[in-house]
């Protein structure tokens, strides 16, 4: 008898599980900070976050459910790196939550970890089905996530424009994997390429085909000039929510960009490496000028986050130069460690958000961190770090972020490439002013509110140590550097 | 670990943990901690003056680990001639402002101190690296402390003299990251600095990469025409800010052409060095008539700042052993006696809170001790012998006329122009009656400015006095740099 393969999804398993089970007993909790939940939540996602770790330093891969999933060095890195972002952001949100009448359920815990459970599968898929049905998962639980203050008008008007574009993004991505299944008879990513290589199905089919899948993943990833709901839904959603579409959520974005372009459609990098350098430049461009105006600090970071999108983009499309591919492990893995760094900036950054506000205070315009120097140091120093490292410079860990890609793309000795380095170089500079006038609202202004902040010990605690990981990895990036190279090499040498 | 990590660590060490334990309350506890922490500082670097084995332009007292491995970065460390003077400078101006502060910063004392520690630590770090990664690394992270420094404590228009600072440098190194990126993929897969040195390139690729690290190092100078955010930025830093930059970080660029410019890209290096020359010259010449004109005290010698590193970039680019030690012993000085004018500068402003030159006069008759340091140090900056400003001036001079006299008669009306600028603000703020009620209630300089006065008085005569040991020491490596230089590189 084949076997299932159960130990692939062992971690899609257990979320599931602890996720019904904590729903259920959620019922039972009284209290309205959902301590238990909150705990039980953080334990069960922390188990799975520990069990994906344990496979990906095993460096196995497998497959399992008739090759629907795949169980490979980098989905378990990127499971067990959005497992833990998910726990940092509830760890950040959930005094936040509390404050605003969110946890009168438990649906925020609950909620994130079906979201989690999201991830996972379009991580694990090995399927364009699979894939896709991790997606809805994921996005059917945020659309809810994003609408939880139910009575509060501009979450509700971010929860309905999030739902509408999201829809027609997943639209446009499933009738790109049609066609792509009417071309090769296939919904198997294994049995996708296979077809794909032998030359024999027409270029224009394909080609069309691609031309909806990847538009489809610059929506989800919030590239231009798929972004207009980025800005919209940053600003309009509960700011912890905001976390889990800008944190976790983002390195699940990553694997799908793997699974379906590189696993699937590598003999296509030519036609698609164009439009992500489209993307990406525009990107760079929208991302980096609207950010300028700004004077909503989460509006602002939406608008980063596309500049820095642009940037993962960067480093996708340098992997195959004409025709030769072996430059694609040093380019995938540079895009991968600038995902994973990118991620944990953004906690930091909206983990000091969340600590700012308070009942009936969002603190999520620029000049509430005013002052915030004085009035907290810890919170003031985490955001330096986070901004400064979005900037780009040593020796902080988005240095090397930016060090990889632009190594990335001066190698493929392309003179467009080198073009666009230098280009992305300019408008980092440009995106520079505005992270630190950031820091000078910070350390330079007054301050207009004179309350000092507290928040809880374990939101601290972890802020803490967000903040310290974004200057030990800067100054000790090998580790993780290694991680992400390892994990590309190993999944696509396979 | 050896000096230079001593060296480079032991401020940053001392920096964090002041910025860790300040309170507001604590502040004499965060100024003795600060003292004693540049203190040991400066103790950790004369092992590296006492070792440093002269007549050779090997690298020393070298350390090399390996970092990120992925990209074959190591933790490599060394000094030779060229750059063993700037790493115990670094950590006497750092003692020197950490005693100037004292009573002068009240606000947030322990940010202060721990910005300067940290900053002498990364600027160290820029001078001992030998990797190209390392370099930019420390040459970035002086960015952050600074750009605090000058906003947080900064004056009026503090704010635009920060984001000026910030912008203007980070435009130029970012352009330098690309050019090391290109000789990483060039050398095949390394940034070690001497690797690069022997790299063949084309002139193409050579006048590339010398103009990316132009870029930066023409900024940081700072070389006309990007000289413009200097006099902002200094008009605006504290004072301790603003002797930092005067003597440490301008020399970070000049140092730059010495160790990444000129060996790297040599050919292109002669090939436009004709431009350099005259971007030196416009400087001296130029920027030396615009610093006569000016009203603000700070203005005028940060003016006389890009006048003076105008002759270290010239004596570099007319490729002569003269011109070339003498820009390096001109750095050096420049380091003690810029210190030492914005320090002067400083002592007036603490009393009177006014940089103008017309808000003084007659100081002298108020101050006598104090004007008799600052005219030390005003000669020094006009360049009398038996000064160290004659020094490197005389040196560049000389190898200028060697070279070509029209260069050599301009470049000597520095002497003139600084002689002129200089002296006629030391007239009108010193000399003549008392001006006014402010300069009536003026007191004399007390023990502790008297101390950190006398300290750079003593270093100022005895470089001009004695300079032997500054040339000694870079001698082998400038004649080695020159014969490096002096071979072509092209395929």
């Amino acid at each position: 008898m084949e076997s299932f393969g159960w130990a692939t999804l062992y971690p899609e398993i257990l979320l599931l599980v602890a996720a019904c089970v904590i729903l259920l007993v959620d019922l039972r909790v009284t209290d309205t900070r959902r301590t238990l939940t909150y705990a039980l939540t953080l334990l069960a996602i922390g188990a799975a976050s520990v069990i994906a770790g344990m496979q990906a330093l095993s460096g196995q891969t497998a497959y399992g459910f008739s090759n629907m999933v795949v169980n490979d060095p980098m989905g378990n890195w990127l499971k067990c790196f959005a497992g833990i972002a998910m726990m940092i952001t509830l760890v950040y949100g959930r005094p936040y939550a509390a404050d605003r009448e969110m946890t009168r359920g438990g649906e925020l815990f609950t909620l994130g970890m079906f979201s989690l459970l999201g991830m996972f599968v379009m991580i694990s898929g090995n399927n364009f089905l699979v894939v896709y049905l991790g997606l809805e998962l994921l996005t059917l639980s945020s659309y809810a996530l994003v609408a939880l203050r139910r009575d509060h008008g501009q979450s509700t008007e971010a929860a309905m424009k999030y739902f509408v574009l999201g829809a027609m993004a997943s639209g446009f991505l499933l009738y790109g994997l049609s066609m792509l299944y009417g071309a090769t008879g296939s919904l198997d990513i294994g049995q996708v390429i296979k077809a794909v290589s032998t030359g024999q199905i027409r270029h224009q089919v394909l080609v069309f085909g691609l031309v909806f899948i990847v538009a489809g993943l610059a929506f989800k990833l919030g590239v231009a000039p798929f972004h207009m709901w980025v800005p919209d839904v940053y600003q309009g959603a509960p700011t912890a929510v905001t976390l889990i579409i800008g944190g976790a959520t983002k390195l699940a974005a990553f694997a799908m960009l793997m699974r379906l372009l590189v696993e699937g459609l590598l003999p296509l990098a030519f036609d698609w490496q164009q439009m992500l350098a489209v993307m990406a430049v525009v990107s760079l461009v929208i991302g980096n000028l609207a950010a300028i105006a700004q004077t909503n600090f989460k509006r602002l970071l939406a608008y980063s986050t596309i500049s820095q999108m642009g940037f993962v983009l960067l480093g996708l499309m340098s992997g195959v130069v004409n025709g030769n591919a072996s430059a694609a492990y040093n380019a995938y893995s540079s895009a991968m460690f600038y995902m994973v760094t990118y991620v944990l900036t953004t906690l930091a950054s909206f983990g000091v958000i969340l600590m700012l506000a308070r009942e009936g205070f969002e603190s999520e315009e620029i000049s509430d961190l005013a002052g915030l120097g004085r009035r907290s140091p810890l919170g003031a120093a985490v955001l330096s770090v986070s901004m400064f490292s979005l900037a780009g410079l040593p020796p902080l860990v988005g240095f090397y972020a930016k060090l990889s890609v632009l190594q990335a793309l001066i190698t493929t000795g392309l003179s467009v490439y080198i073009a666009i380095a230098v280009f992305a170089v300019i408008l980092s500079l440009i995106g520079a002013f505005y992270y630190i006038r950031i820091v000078k609202v910070m350390y330079f202004d007054a301050s207009i509110q004179p309350v000092r902040v507290n928040a809880p010990t374990d939101v601290r605690v972890v802020l803490a140590v967000n903040g310290g990981l974004i200057l030990l990895l800067g100054l000790l990036p090998s580790g993780l550097m290694k991680i992400c190279a390892d994990a590309i090499v190993k999944t696509l040498g396979s | 670990m050896g000096w230079l990590s001593l060296a480079i660590w032991t401020p940053i060490v001392f920096g964090v943990i002041s910025l860790l334990l300040g309170r507001e309350g604590q502040q004499n506890i965060v100024r003795w901690l600060a003292l004693i922490g540049s203190l040991i500082g400066l103790a950790v670097t004369l092992p590296v003056i006492a070792g440093f084995r002269i007549g050779t332009a090997t690298m020393q007292f070298v350390e090399r680990h390996p970092w990120v491995e992925r990209f074959n970065i190591h933790y490599h460390l060394g000094v030779d001639g060229l750059s063993m003077w700037f790493v115990p400078l670094t950590a006497f101006i750092t003692v020197i402002v950490v005693i100037a502060a004292w009573e002068v910063i009240t606000d947030r004392v322990h940010q202060y101190m721990g910005a300067f520690l940290i900053l002498s630590g990364l600027m160290i770090g820029v001078f001992s690296s030998l990797d190209g990664i390392l370099f930019y690394t420390f040459f970035e992270a002086t960015l952050i402390p600074m750009y605090l420094i000058i906003g947080i404590w900064g004056g009026a228009n503090k704010i635009y003299a920060a984001f000026k600072f910030f912008l203007y440098t980070l435009l130029g190194s970012l352009l330098t990251l690309i050019a090391l990126i290109y000789l990483y993929n060039a050398s095949g897969g390394s940034f070690d600095i001497a690797t690069w040195h022997r790299l063949p390139l084309s002139m193409t690729a050579q006048s590339l990469i010398f103009f990316a690290f132009l870029a930066a190092f023409a900024v940081k100078v700072p070389m006309w025409p990007v000289h413009t955010w200097l006099p902002d930025v200094h008009v605006e830093a504290p004072t301790g800010g603003s002797a930092v930059l005067a003597a440490i970080m301008l020399k970070l660029g000049a140092y730059g052409f010495l160790r990444f410019s000129l060996p790297i890209a040599p050919d292109a290096a002669h090939h436009w060095a004709w431009l350099m020359i005259t971007f030196s010259i416009i400087a001296v010449v130029y920027v030396g008539l615009v610093a006569m004109v000016q009203k603000d005290m700070k203005k005028l010698v940060a003016y006389s700042s890009v006048a003076h590193m105008g002759f270290v970039t010239l004596g570099f680019f007319i490729f002569n052993d003269l011109g070339m030690a003498g820009g390096i012993v001109q750095m050096i000085a420049h380091g003690f006696v810029s210190a030492a004018m914005f320090l002067s500068i400083g002592v007036l402003y603490d009393r009177v809170h006014s940089r103008e030159i017309s808000a003084y006069g007659g100081v002298v008759n108020k101050m006598p001790r104090f004007a008799a340091f600052a005219l030390l140090f005003a000669m020094a900056n006009c360049g009398l012998p038996g000064t160290a400003g004659f020094v490197g001036e005389w040196m560049v001079i000389l190898a200028a006329v060697k070279f070509n006299f029209w260069v050599g008669l301009l470049s000597a009306t520095a002497l003139i122009l600084g002689a002129a600028y200089t002296l006629w603000m030391y007239k009108r703020v010193y000399l003549g009656p008392v001006a006014n009620h402010h300069v009536e209630e003026l007191t004399d300089i007390n023990g502790r400015e008297f101390f950190i006065m006398a300290l750079l008085a003593a270093a100022t005569l005895y470089m001009g006095v004695y300079p032997k040991p500054f040339t000694d020491v870079m001698d082998a490596s400038v004649a080695n740099l020159l014969q490096h230089v002096a071979q072509s590189k092209l395929r």
